[in-house]
């Protein structure tokens, strides 16, 4: 009992400290020293996204640190003020409300899901303030022109749509079932495989959904059965996918199975055991950056990310932690040309300016050139076909 | 629908038909003992499915005894649950008796994501995953299915035994058909609620523990499993335990098939859709005769 109680006071003591620290640094930016940019971030760290929020949240609290280490951005020191939208669309809309109106950040990144993504576009839209999302659908950034405050640093699902699609053709398959989640990001996906078929010699033979949270697709897969379909493409985030993975194996089920990036997370590996070898999906170079050759132009950024990352949190890096790396990087470029003595509402536009005139920058995803017309930049070369065996990450190339 | 095909659907929808009954026996013997509906009941589950895996995957136990300790542990918090959070605030309302379960089961859910964290975990599942194959159908059917409609089928049993030859079961009925009258006889009705509250964690852990190595676990799995267990104990009118039992069955068919069918709102696309339409059907049938029997009350 005494050992708690001593414990706890030492907690105390811990929080009183740190509490103590943040309202004098807060006093440092009032005596006229640089003021501290304020950046916004909204992730999923609870809730059916949360395999990808935690990473994204780690990854930007360990940034924080290193930059403010580093003695901050020209002098100024960075906080990002991060709320947990708990994969929820309303909580993450009012979330991000309170960081424009009363946090009064400069500019926002994330949300982690599309469907939260989607959900605050004309939030951002219409208060005027650069949002970098850290979600898949290309619907976030196009139609470009209603996108002017609105990027994006993963690779859409169109991209991964042809990878996969381009793949199959060359293993001359034209039979495919595809099992999709019925979330923002799983229509998506849908979206592009059933438009995208044509142009690839492919025809879907059965067309499966299944709901977030789902915990047996033994029916989807029965049907897919009883189709002629010589290959499966699954679209959802890791836990589903695994589902999937384990019923096709249960039923074999014993033609190949494509996921898409979602699954570009040890908990996919974790949940799905051996079901999980031979699953092929295409990602960020990230989980195969042992694979990376020191030529690639993102080799430095990827090892010193996984180096970094690694010596502060268990379970390995993920592409999810990565997108957020690459959105917190590019608004870190954008505040590196920011005037001092601008009003909130210049600051963010300038950002904003920034973020669209990022030309070269190689992130963790691929190397980036924003324009006017491309939200997002991913130049080709960014992406790596990869295969699960033995329960590691190895690239096929 | 080939009829192979259609076995396959049965055989999982049996499987799912069962994970919800054991859920809608929780909710039922809690709500017939104390009218509370218990939307903590979820978590119960969630508690011994990830618990097994810490103790079997994790800190290496037998699972035998992982099992047995983590349906312990769901037990401690039903009991937990009913003393702390139920029997403190006995005065307040039916109605806030049950926002009290609401948020008993946000709190638990919390905790279980600081212990656990988010990610999905797999105990080991009881007896390997080569899938058996049906007799006369191409249709097969994983160990793990086995065990839990076995399990289904044995805490169903055996919680009918106890209510109608056990004196404690006697007067858990005795409760639930008029808490007044049995106040009368001397049944404690405190002591009665919280054995009602630990027997419904005792499923609740089971069916985790059993269900977990098939469906995956993770710290917010309670949430859907509620919502259907909800559905089977409706059907079931929340006050006998085989109609439960036949409504998690009948719900567990009837989304499994109906993906099958592959029909216009029969698809995969309504899966859940099915499960909510049947819900309001039933509350709409049900609220009309759960009215006049207030009355005759």
């Amino acid at each position: 009992m005494r050992k708690y109680l001593r414990l706890s006071i030492m907690l105390t003591l811990v929080v009183a400290l740190v509490a103590i620290s943040g309202i004098s640094c807060g006093d440092g930016g009032d005596d006229g020293a640089n003021e501290t940019y304020k950046i916004g971030a909204l992730f999923s760290t609870t809730g059916g996204a949360s395999n990808l929020g935690v990473p994204e949240e780690n990854t930007v609290e360990m940034m924080v640190e290193q930059i403010n280490a580093d003695g901050g951005i020209n002098g100024h020191l960075l906080e990002v003020i991060i709320y947990n939208d708990e994969t929820d669309s309303v909580k993450c809309a009012n979330l991000a409300n309170k960081l424009i109106e009363q946090d009064e950040v400069l500019a926002i990144i994330g949300p982690t899901t599309s469907g939260n993504s989607l959900a605050i576009i004309e939030t951002v839209t219409s208060a005027e303030i650069p949002l970098v999302s850290c979600a898949a659908s290309a619907d976030i950034i196009e139609p470009v022109e209603d996108r002017y405050w609105v990027f994006k640093t993963p690779q859409t699902d169109r991209q991964i749509v042809a990878e996969i699609y381009s793949y199959l053709q060359s293993e001359g398959i034209t039979k495919v079932a595809i099992i999709t989640a019925t979330s923002s990001f799983g229509t998506g996906g849908k979206k592009y495989l059933e438009s995208e078929a044509d142009d690839f010699g492919i025809t879907i033979v059965a067309n499966q959904v299944f709901d977030e949270g789902d915990t047996s697709m033994i029916s989807q897969l029965t049907l897919i059965k009883g189709t002629d379909a010589e290959a499966v493409v699954c679209w959802a985030i890791d836990p589903e996918s695994a589902v999937v993975a384990l019923d096709m194996q249960t039923l074999q089920l014993e033609i190949p199975l494509l996921c898409s990036h979602g699954i570009a997370n040890q908990g996919f590996i974790d949940a799905a055991g051996d079901a999980a070898n031979g699953v092929i999906f295409p990602a960020g170079k990230l989980p195969v950056v042992d694979f990376v050759p020191q030529t690639d132009p993102q080799w430095e950024v990827l090892t010193t990310y996984k180096a970094d990352y690694e010596a502060l949190y268990e379970g390995g890096v993920s592409t999810f932690g990565g997108h957020a790396y690459d959105a917190l990087s590019m608004v870190v470029i954008a505040l590196e040309d920011l005037e001092d003595d601008l009003s909130i509402d210049e600051a963010r536009a300038a950002i904003r300016d920034g973020l669209e005139q990022i030309s070269g920058f190689a992130g963790t995803g691929g190397v980036f050139i924003m324009s006017p017309t491309d939200h997002l930049g991913m130049q080709t070369g960014s992406l790596a076909l990869i295969e699960i065996v033995d329960g590691e990450w190895t690239w096929k190339q | 629908m080939s009829i192979d095909q259609f076995a396959q659907y049965l055989i999982s929808g049996l499987t799912d038909g069962s994970i919800y009954a054991l859920l809608g026996l929780g909710f039922t013997i809690i709500y017939a003992v104390t009218r509370i509906i218990n939307f903590a009941q979820g978590e119960f589950v969630m508690i011994g499915g990830m618990l097994s895996y810490t103790l079997a995957a994790s800190a290496g136990l037998s699972i035998p005894l992982s099992i047995l300790l983590s349906i312990l542990s769901a037990a401690a918090v039903g009991a937990i649950m009913y003393l702390l959070a139920i029997r403190t605030a006995r005065r307040a309302s039916v109605v806030s008796l049950i926002i009290i379960t609401i948020g008993f089961s946000i709190f638990v859910r919390g905790v279980a994501a600081e212990i656990w964290g988010v990610n999905t975990m797999r105990p080991p599942l009881f007896s390997g995953k080569t899938p058996l194959s049906l007799p006369f159908v191409d249709a097969v059917i994983t160990p793990q299915a086995i065990w839990i409609i076995g399990t289904a089928v044995v805490v169903t049993i055996l919680l009918h035994l106890f209510l109608k030859y056990t004196m404690v079961g006697k007067a858990l009925k005795a409760c639930a058909v008029n808490p007044e009258a049995a106040g009368l006889v001397g049944i404690n009705s405190k002591a009665m609620a919280l054995i009602a509250f630990v027997l419904a964690a005792v499923i609740g852990g089971t069916s985790g523990v059993v269900m977990a190595p098939h469906i995956l676990a993770s710290y917010d799995m309670g949430v859907m499993l509620g919502l259907k267990g909800f559905v089977a104990a409706s059907i079931g009118g929340f006050k006998n335990p085989i109609a439960t039992v036949v409504g998690g069955l009948l719900l567990g068919v009837v989304e499994n098939v109906a993906v099958g069918l592959n029909w216009g709102p029969f698809t995969s696309s309504y899966k859940h859709v099915i499960a909510l339409a049947v819900l309001l059907l039933i509350l709409l049938i049900r609220s009309g005769r759960l009215a006049s029997e207030e009355r005759a009350a």
